[in-house]
């Protein structure tokens, strides 16, 4: 082979290498010029309303198409992370706010917000009157709700001919709390629900006493929930070794011969604002309505896997049946959470580490 | 291209010898401008508002954070477990290095290609695999590891030993084996000769994979996470709380600079060990034997190597078969049809797939039209200590993204990137320029050992000939570099894919990645959700093991015989 030839070989193939590469090189085309020109198709100058949410905010396609006929805003979304992603982003950007509203914001984030300052003002009409009570200071508007739950493989106990725990004190005993897998409530939202649930339920004093004595009978703390119910978790998908685990009131409904331990729930509501200083404060409100009309609220369970804040709303049969939210949860004070939140999770990891 | 018309201009003499002053400088100042952008930025930006309280600057952290015990506890954590992760990868992946790129057996490509795709799978997935192995009810459940600092480290090798195999293995294959040869048929023994002819030789490549690995297994997040968080948490994990959960930044601040001082370190005492090691090499054809039975030793822990990873992608494997309906394909009937219960609006796993191959291959030619440059630059001979010290430098800042926590890089962006340029960031255009950033040390590190490995004599040699600077490199040079660019390509494509940290951070809602969708399914109840995470998992596996396999061949055989020529 004489030099030539090998040259212009490796020239295209370099060549060649290159345009392969170059025609794969669409995604910014995707989503710049190609994704936008449907979008834009109709020229008539539409208003854009950009909504930050947590990251599994999916609602069906359908249901948006309408937000945007009814009300003639264009409908954006931004979702930088988890519930906690987002208020902190919120924070860090409120001396020049990028979003108009907020959708998604945790029971135990609702104060950090307001305190914060980032928030405006907020009177939604239509306010369903399971909400009314549960507004925020005038700024966060209930949107959901969900409990987080202990969740009991029925199965498991029917097995070994042993009593299902019913609360908070059965699961610090011996017998259960070597069976109970919870999440790190540093890490994860469900996990520092219950601790507050805990702090709530024994008090200032008592909570950590509680969290030794589970601990040391050998109550297990995985990071993340996912971890907790589907490794640890012995019903519903999981193949470990612990029938008793901290997860969701609606987790029941797909699991079916899992249950909930009632006296261990306590709520997690979703809550959606207006951004001080924001651009579209009006779209950002309507958005906030559609969220609270009967047919979004009808959505939530199938679609977005959490309870309607209207409690008119009927629920799905599964969910009727078999994910039904307690009746009487522990119910801490968000603003207290909000205060002592940081104190609690460091005397918690201060626990956790020293053992 | 006006490569033709630049090939015609004379050359300049220069200090620097090769007549590219100018081009070499623009090599140097494209990356740099990457870097500057989507990393010093942002990183900057959260560091000043650390280090500042109402416009003043305020360092009384420091003195708290420094004082307190537990911060050197997780500094010894950090250091002793990522010490052992680098360890035990370069112990575990040298020898099959050796095996995969030296000798040949059937299946080895598989084998090759297997060891890749750790690296790429979200490590939400990873820890439900390894902890399926090693949970009480698990099959590894017996010896007790679950959330234990040896799990940890465990998984660290995991990911980390395709870095050593192939960037050492690429070097290995290449090597010209006569000098071992003559070494060998003068009586020394074969670990001898090991020791002697070819770790040296070797050296660069193992100093490179090294300080890597070391620094991949320092800033490792989500594996410590899923795994447990033994003891005290890492530097790594302990920036995350204090960014994440207390959005505490003066206090970050300070891990952060320790981290920065741990990566400093590990750069600086790697490339003091490349700088002594570096030599010429003959570099010839990929050249491999059969594997035989004095090659047990090597081939022994090559098997382990593959049992340790292949147990937990096997175990993701089983489970990925396993859904509502008992065994079968539905979870993966289900990628193409539904984006999982909760999501009913989301994009399906199908649609992430395409949305991350695309972006990868944006990413990819971001990150070669950056690296390839860099990596000429960074393997010229410069005689000028100027121009070598400069070269020292760029070298060590290409790597700092590595060092550097992701979650102040995202939370970075909002505070840089996001208040300038508001519709940009918004959609999502940015995200494989930010993923070439976290590619770009691995590109570089793969493609410096093996340019470093030429010998300039030749380029001197084809200079005193009457060769222009552009045909030296294209002649000298270029072979060279074809070698090692389809396997810098595929890491490059890999990394892309499964990055997760900057993506979710600038993703677009409307444009989401595999590994995102994946995590976002394993995050929420629903009935086939776990399924079809653990389905859209082995698809996200199975499409990086075969662009890395496809890759490594995209080589043209004969079209660079350095070796033979000279």
């Amino acid at each position: 082979m004489s030099h030539t030839t090998a040259r212009s070989r490796t020239a295209a193939f370099g060549l060649s290498a290159l345009a392969v590469l170059a025609l794969s090189a669409c995604s910014v085309a995707d989503q710049t010029g190609g994704g936008s020109s449907e979008e834009q198709g109709s020229d008539a100058p539409k208003k854009t309303v950009t909504i930050m949410t947590h990251d599994s905010f999916e609602p069906p396609k359908e249901l948006l198409e309408k937000f945007t006929e009814e009300t003639g805003y264009e409908l954006k979304t931004t979702a930088p992370g988890d519930a906690g992603t987002v208020v902190n982003q919120l924070l860090l950007a409120k001396d020049s706010p990028t979003v108009d509203g907020v959708y998604g914001v945790e029971d135990h984030s609702t104060h950090t917000l307001v305190d914060g300052g980032v928030l405006a003002d907020v009177t939604p009409e239509g306010l369903p009157e399971s909400a009314k009570d549960r507004v925020v200071e005038g700024k966060m508007i209930p949107i959901d709700q969900g409990q987080v739950c202990v969740n009991v493989d029925h199965e498991w106990f029917e097995d070994k001919g042993m009593d299902e725990p019913q609360g908070l004190d059965d699961l610090t005993k011996p017998e259960y709390a070597e069976l109970l897998v919870v999440t790190d409530p540093v890490t994860s939202s469900p996990g520092l629900a219950f601790l507050a649930a805990t702090v709530e339920a024994e008090g200032e004093d008592g909570w950590q006493d509680w969290w030794t004595k589970a601990l040391d009978g050998g109550t297990k703390v995985a990071s993340s929930w996912s971890d907790a119910y589907y490794t640890d978790f012995s019903g519903g998908d999981g193949e470990g070794d612990f029938p008793l685990v901290l997860s969701y009131s609606s987790s029941p409904a797909y699991a079916p011969t899992t249950g909930n331990v009632e006296g261990t729930c306590t709520p997690q509501t979703e809550f959606a604002g207006v951004v001080e200083g924001a651009q579209n404060p009006e779209g950002a409100q309507a958005f906030i309505e559609f969220m609270l009309s009967e047919e979004f609220q009808e959505a939530f369970p199938e679609s977005m896997y959490m309870y309607p804040i209207d409690e008119s709303v009927e629920l799905p049969e599964e969910w009727a049946e078999n994910a039904q939210m307690a009746e009487d949860p522990i119910t801490p004070d968000p603003k207290a959470v909000a205060e002592h939140r940081e104190q609690w999770l460091k005397d918690f990891t201060a626990l956790r580490e020293d053992r | 291209m006006s490569l033709p018309s630049v090939l015609q201009r004379r050359p300049r003499a220069r200090p620097s010898g090769d007549g590219l002053g100018a081009w070499w400088l623009l090599a140097a100042v494209l990356p740099l401008t990457f870097l500057a952008v989507f990393f010093l930025w942002p990183v900057g930006a959260m560091f000043l508002r650390g280090v500042t309280a109402d416009g003043a600057l305020d360092l009384t952290a420091f003195g708290e954070v420094l004082g307190r015990e537990r911060t050197w506890r997780i500094l010894g954590h950090t250091l002793g477990m990522a010490a052992a992760g680098a360890a035990l990868s370069l112990a575990v992946g040298l020898p099959a290095a050796f095996v995969l790129y030296r000798r040949t057996f059937p299946g080895r490509d598989a084998l090759r290609a297997v060891v890749t795709v750790p690296f790429v799978l979200p490590t939400v997935v990873v820890g439900v695999a390894f902890r399926a192995l090693l949970a009480p009810g698990g099959p590894l459940g017996f010896l007790g590891l679950d959330q234990t600092t040896t799990a940890v480290v465990l998984a660290m090798v995991f990911f980390n030993v395709s870095v050593v195999v192939r960037q050492v293995g690429g070097l290995w294959s290449v090597l010209d084996p006569r000098q071992a040869e003559a070494a060998a048929s003068l009586g020394a023994s074969p670990w001898r000769v090991f020791r002697t002819v070819t770790l040296p030789q070797l050296g660069p490549a193992i100093a490179s994979a090294g300080s890597l690995v070391f620094l991949f297994c320092c800033s490792a997040f989500g594996i410590v996470q899923t795994l447990g968080r033994p003891g005290v948490g890492t530097l790594e994990t302990e920036i995350w709380v204090q960014t994440s959960v207390y959005l505490d930044l003066r206090v970050a601040a300070v891990f952060s600079v320790l981290q920065l001082l741990v990566v400093l370190a590990a750069i600086g005492l790697s490339s003091a060990a490349s700088a002594r090691t570096v030599r010429a090499l003959r570099i010839r054809d990929a050249y491999a034997v059969p594997l035989g039975r004095r090659d047990w030793a090597p081939a022994l822990v090559t098997a382990l190597a593959a049992t340790l990873i292949l147990l937990p992608l096997g175990s993701l494997l089983v489970r990925s078969f396993h859904s509502s309906e008992g065994w079968g394909l539905r979870n993966y009937r289900l990628l193409a049809e539904s984006s999982g219960a909760g999501f009913a609006g989301g994009t399906t796993v199908l649609q992430a797939l395409e949305h991350s191959v695309k972006i990868a291959g944006d990413a990819t030619v971001f990150t070669l039209l950056a690296g390839i440059p860099l990596a000429l630059l960074l393997t010229r001979p410069f005689h000028s200590a100027a121009a070598r010290r400069a070269q020292r430098w760029l070298d060590g800042a290409v790597m700092l993204p590595l060092g550097v926590s992701a979650v102040t890089v995202g939370f970075g962006f909002v505070v840089s990137l996001q208040l300038e340029f508001r519709e940009l960031a918004q959609s999502g255009a940015l995200v494989p320029l930010a993923q070439a950033v976290v590619a770009l040390p691995l590109v570089v590190r793969t493609l410096v050992p093996v340019l470093g490995a030429v010998d300039h004599r030749l380029r001197e040699a084809a200079g005193t000939l009457g060769a222009g600077p552009w045909r030296v490199l294209l002649t000298v040079d270029g072979p060279v570099l074809l070698r090692a660019v389809g396997l810098a390509a595929g890491f490059a494509f890999a990394v892309s894919l499964g990055e997760f940290g900057a993506t979710s951070f600038l993703a677009s809602p409307d444009y989401q990645t595999l590994p995102i969708v994946v995590v976002k399914l394993l995050g929420r109840p629903g009935a086939e959700n776990y399924g079809m995470a653990l389905a859209g998992a082995v698809v996200l596996a199975l499409v990086t093991a075969t662009v890395m396999v496809v890759c490594e061949r995209l080589r043209p055989r004969g079209a660079a015989g350095t070796g033979g020529a000279w």
